[in-house]
């Protein structure tokens, strides 16, 4: 991996950083290759549990590569792959914590609102600046944000490409938590490791029934959530946390 | 470099500013708000300074904004003085309370209207017995501006800052300590000679912890009790981190004065 970072700072947890430090992590669409791919991968392994992505302490990604955009007209722009990496990135099936410093506009900020759970150091910036360029946001700029914090907010800054504070971004629910820059990522990494160590089939569900509200009423989504509810009854983790409560212990959870 | 309204000097690790136009009471214009905040721009990025202040030529320390300014022009249509404020003023009182490393005040003599509320913005207001402060907008139909109100209920109590801001009268320095609005009073002849003392003292200690206590007090007015336990707790971690940290252990574990290098 040429432009992203792996490691795995706990048992069951991996960090990527985007390394792209010398164009501010600008996502083109090699290093969004990168991600979606390794996601994929991720995916699949059975001892990975929540993945984390962040960027450097300046920077978590400043848009998109421009000069890639610029090289498209409307006929090549139908065959872009990017749409089908986005995807990828959200069909992810684990936790997803999104450790974001410094900036993150356009895609950057696109990439950050594919995150399950957000955190910010008190240096974040966000912003859709796309309107600057004559465009718009297209990676679920619009959409993921709107749903987020609402009409008014989001045609302002879409319309205007304004920056959002780390403050404003918490006070919208944009971010779950404002950190000291120097520890967004350990904080990051210790809320990923507590998700860890919950049992992982129910950590599953939650995120399905959650990505749900977006895509089907309330009611489909209660029918949904019943569902879920019903079929962890048969798990084995759901009696080993009933019993442990019971007995007063800890819980040992295995996935099954 | 050469500043018209500002000198500018820097010394063992302190960067002295001392506002020059003592004929127009140091009053604010334009060259001199550019002056200062490039200076203090440069100084909050510049680690070998580790202590800055503040002080005023003449006998006046500020009188806020400079009337004669073409800015301020009563004759022409309504001015908006906001646009002064969103590009100036404002930037300033951040670039003060955001600097990482303590900002001492020396105040001479009159500091009215914003000339006050940078003071009061400052980590450490000195100011010399003469010295004195006027929240003068009340008496042009002005509101304190600067970070006037929010400055002084959180110094002096809401009744205070009321009296203060609604009547504009001049507050002796010595009464200002009374009220709890500025740290020390001194001779005047004292001034200058206490405020370096105390600027060569800040700029030996700790400086990037000193940097972390004053944004944990900035926070704690609009924190609240959990909220603030959970900063103290973050800027531990961070501080415990620091070399200086190291450093001040060490010379405590060895019975000698420990040599901080700020960081």
């Amino acid at each position: 991996m040429q432009y992203i970072k792996s490691s795995s700072p706990q048992i069951g947890v991996i960090l990527i950083e985007l390394n792209r430090p010398e164009k501010r992590n600008a996502l083109n669409n090699a290093i969004l290759k990168e991600i979606a791919e390794y996601l994929q991968y991720l995916d699949a392994d059975i001892l990975v549990k929540v993945v984390v992505i962040t960027g450097n302490t300046q920077c978590f990604a400043a848009g998109a590569d421009l000069n890639e955009l610029a090289q498209h007209d409307v006929i090549s722009i139908q065959q872009d792959q990017r749409p089908l990496l986005w995807k990828s990135i959200d069909e992810f099936s684990k936790p997803l914590i999104m450790a974001v410093n410094g900036y993150a506009f356009g895609a950057g900020f696109e990439l950050a609102l594919h995150g399950d759970i957000i955190l910010t150091g008190d240096n974040a910036q966000f912003a859709l600046p796309e309107i600057g360029l004559g465009m718009l946001p297209g990676a679920g700029g619009t959409q993921r944000l709107a749903r987020l914090v609402g009409q008014q907010l989001t045609m302002r800054w879409a319309m205007l490409g304004e920056k959002i504070s780390s403050a404003t971004a918490l006070q919208h629910g944009i971010s779950s938590q404002i950190c000291p820059t120097a520890l967004t990522v350990q904080y990051a990494v210790e809320l990923a490791t507590k998700i860890s160590k919950q049992a992982p089939l129910a950590i599953r569900v939650i995120k399905q029934s959650l990505k749900s509200i977006h895509e089907i009423t309330l009611s489909q989504g209660l029918k949904l959530e019943r569902q879920h509810f019903v079929w962890l009854a048969a798990t084995q983790d759901r009696k080993e946390g009933i019993n442990a409560f019971l007995e007063k212990r800890k819980p040992e959870f295995r996935g099954v | 470099m050469d500043y018209q309204t500002i000198i500018v000097e820097e010394k063992d690790a302190v960067g002295y500013l001392t506002f020059n136009r003592p004929k127009q009471l140091n009053s604010f214009n334009e060259t001199m708000h550019l002056e200062v905040s490039s200076v203090m721009k440069a100084w909050a990025k510049n680690s070998n300074i580790r202590t800055v202040v503040i002080s005023a030529e003449g006998r006046g320390f500020c009188a806020g904004q400079d009337l004669n300014d073409r800015v301020v022009d009563p004759n022409a249509d309504s001015p908006d003085l906001g646009l002064s404020i969103d590009k100036y003023y404002n930037p300033l009182i951040k670039l003060i309370t955001e600097m990482p490393k303590p900002v001492i005040c020396a105040v001479n003599g009159v500091a009215a209207g914003a000339g006050a509320n940078i003071a009061l913005a400052c980590d450490i207001v000195i100011a010399a017995k003469s010295a004195s402060f006027i929240q003068a907008f009340c008496r042009l139909g002005l509101v304190p501006d600067s970070g006037g109100t929010w400055f002084l209920p959180r110094l002096v109590g809401r009744a205070q800052a009321m009296g203060l801001a609604l009547l504009g009268d001049k507050i002796p320095a010595e009464q200002a300590v009374q009220l709890g609005m500025i740290w020390q009073v001194v001779e005047d002849e004292m001034l200058k000679a206490e405020s370096i003392k105390m600027a060569e003292h800040l700029a030996k200690q700790p400086t990037y912890g000193l940097s972390l206590i004053k944004k944990a007090i900035h926070a704690a007015a609009h924190n609240n009790l959990d909220d603030q336990l959970l900063l103290e707790r973050d800027f531990q971690r961070l501080a415990g981190r620091s070399n200086d940290y190291r450093e001040g252990v060490q010379a405590f574990m060895q019975k000698r004065t420990p040599e901080y290098k700020g960081c």
